[in-house]
């Protein structure tokens, strides 16, 4: 991944994760003790920051064999190898206190079905992704008429997994669509130093990415 | 022999179930006495908490490590996991096998003598299961002094055994490693076992089992064997061992002798086979494994772990078609579904089912760590 990362020192055990920008704000938003399922955990560091700094009940899936390695190395015991496009399936309605997706479902086949999913399965959703309509996104298709590539989406046309990108305006009809409520929306823009600050002035605009905080609606719509 | 091998051991016997105190079997019947053949490498720690069972597959035996003698030209079976500094470091850990009930290489089966006869079981030795196989270990446990397990590992039919021990110990065991496996044999792979039993048993120097002392069915066990070691391997892993290579010669020969590569290695790996096995405990092996099916003696998968405390690290390997991904799937959602701590991956390998014994690096890394973690961890 060529997206930023910060290596964080978790005092309490000395342990050493990498962090993307959204991390920190991520585990502002969760409770001390709280039940955690994190889709495509990559290597963990988010759960073993969560479970030391929360102490969480941490569990995660991923697809990478290699990542799984990564966690059973830093001693998490729920990594489960699998394919999100496949579903959570192993895991009954509301079994989950925050079912969380970081920078994720932009690269699923059918993201709806997951974050349907999520919200299944998680008492709420934290979910986060890259906003196309970032200014810088927007001035770079225009000005110059190319495919744009920005810190959020560094990736060549050609060799990018972002097959779904969205808007924060985008998501949030989408969730409406969908049947989900949206507790709390927090777009923010990320600094060359990897310090997230919340963009509350024409988010859809400046934002570079957003984090929705869901739960499932009482009566669906559609 | 190098700094991570245990050495030089020795198998060693404990003998129970002395009449009047058969172990009852599954089956109704009872069976005793019973001698297991164990091997143990490192210490037993004062605490008695850094026992590692390793259970053994179809043709493996208590040899987990190490040599016999100094001249011995095979380690056992899982020496490269096994010895300081390896997955199961035995600096750290205190690591036990035993050849299972109704095998044949030192623990009771139907090639052992029975003592109200004086001559050997064969097909009158009572059929055990799994659920035997782990009753008797338990036994040798007891007598070990161990209370609780750190770990249960094995692979194949040992991954079976693995299972079972926490369905049937569930407080004894805190870690669980299950490679390769699966909680109930496919109807594919009853098949190949179903060959395999045919083709002993109609060799005519079987006689109905009767063959000790007398001309072996070598012919029978070699085909057995020769048919299980293609489940064993990969489309791809046999093209690229063998691909269509011929043996010793330049063209084909335009007869019925063996042209092939590959005829030639099944023919060298059942030939070697019938010197070191019993035809008989083949039989009863495979038909225990034929028999396992948690979900049918515990009413569901779920159920079968009702009672587990343990941590598992669950793995398969992509190219196993024997017990493919999807059925140590089927134990991983059965575990989640009763909110047990789980590991699930996939190796991704070409060498198929036996990649248990050889994609060691994988394993080393996985293992390692697990048990380290799960050890400082309190249950």
């Amino acid at each position: 991944m060529s997206l930023l990362t910060t290596e964080i020192r978790l005092e309490k055990t000395g342990d050493v994760v990498q962090l993307v920008p959204e991390h920190k704000l991520l585990i502002g938003l969760i409770e001390k003790g709280s039940h955690v399922l994190d889709l495509g955990c990559g290597e963990g560091d988010l759960l073993l920051a969560l479970k030391v700094l929360k102490g969480v009940r941490a569990e995660g899936i991923e697809l990478s064999e290699a990542c799984i390695q990564a966690c059973v190395a830093k001693g998490l015991f729920s990594v489960n190898q699998g394919d999100l496009d496949e579903g959570l399936a192993d895991y009954p309605d509301k079994s989950v206190d925050y079912v969380i997706s970081t920078n994720t479902i932009q690269v699923l086949h059918r993201p709806r079905v997951l974050i349907r999913e999520m919200a299944r399965v998680g008492k709420r959703c934290i979910v986060s992704f890259p906003n196309f309509a970032h200014w810088q996104v927007r001035l770079q298709l225009i000005l110059r008429g190319r495919m744009p590539k920005t810190g959020k989406l560094p990736y060549e046309w050609h060799e990018t997994l972002n097959i779904h990108l969205t808007t924060i305006n985008d998501f949030r009809s989408f969730c409406h669509d969908a049947g989900l409520k949206i507790l709390r929306e927090i777009p923010f823009r990320t600094s060359a130093s990897g310090k997230c600050t919340e963009v509350r002035l024409l988010p859809n605009l400046r934002a570079d990415a957003a984090i929705f905080i869901l739960e499932e609606a009482k009566s669906p719509a559609g | 022999m190098d700094e991570q091998s245990v050495g030089i051991v020795e198998t060693k016997y404990f003998t129970f179930a002395e009449p009047p105190g058969e172990m009852p079997l599954e089956c109704g019947r009872t069976l005793g006495p019973i001698t297991l053949a164990y091997e143990t490498y490192g210490e037993l720690n004062a605490a008695r908490d850094n026992a590692v069972l390793i259970v053994h597959a179809l043709s493996g035996d208590a040899h987990a490590a190490g040599y016999h003698h100094p001249r011995d030209k095979h380690p056992g079976w899982w020496d490269v996991m096994i010895g300081p500094g390896r997955a199961f470091d035995t600096r750290k850990y205190f690591v036990i096998c035993s050849n299972i009930l109704g095998g044949c290489q030192g623990s009771t089966g139907p090639s052992s003598v029975n003592p109200q006869t004086g001559r050997p079981y064969g097909i009158s030795f009572p059929m055990v299961t799994i659920r035997d196989w782990v009753d008797a270990q338990k036994v040798l446990i007891d007598h070990l002094g161990i209370k609780q397990l750190l770990c249960v590992a094995g692979g194949s039919t040992g991954g079976m055994q693995v299972l079972q021990w926490v369905a049937s110990y569930p407080e004894m065991v805190r870690l669980a490693i299950p490679i390769a496996t699966t909680s109930k044999l496919s109807a594919q792979a009853i098949a190949f076992d179903a060959v395999g039993r045919q083709a002993i048993q109609s060799d005519p120097n079987w006689r109905d089992g009767e063959y000790y002392g007398k001309a072996l069915p070598r012919r029978g066990l070699s085909i057995a064997r020769m048919i299980g070691h293609i489940t064993y391997l990969s489309d791809r892993s046999m093209h690229q061992k063998f691909g269509r290579k011929l043996q010793d010669k330049s063209a084909y020969s335009y007869n019925l002798l063996t042209d092939f590569q590959v005829e030639s290695y099944l023919c060298y790996k059942g030939d070697h086979f019938v010197n070191r096995f019993d035809a008989n405990s083949y039989l009863y092996i495979t038909k225990a494994m034929d028999y396992f099916d948690l979900t049918q003696t515990y009413g569901s998968l779920e159920n079968a772990f009702a009672a587990a405390k343990a941590k598992f690290l669950v793995i398969s390997f992509s190219s196993d078609w024997l017990f493919p991904t999807y059925q140590s799937r089927e134990i991983v959602t059965a575990l989640r579904r009763r909110r047990l701590p789980v590991i699930f991956t996939e190796i991704e390998t070409d060498h198929g089912h036996d990649a248990f014994l050889l994609e060691f690096e994988q394993l080393t890394s996985l293992i390692s760590n697990f048990l380290s973690h799960g050890r400082s961890q309190k249950s």
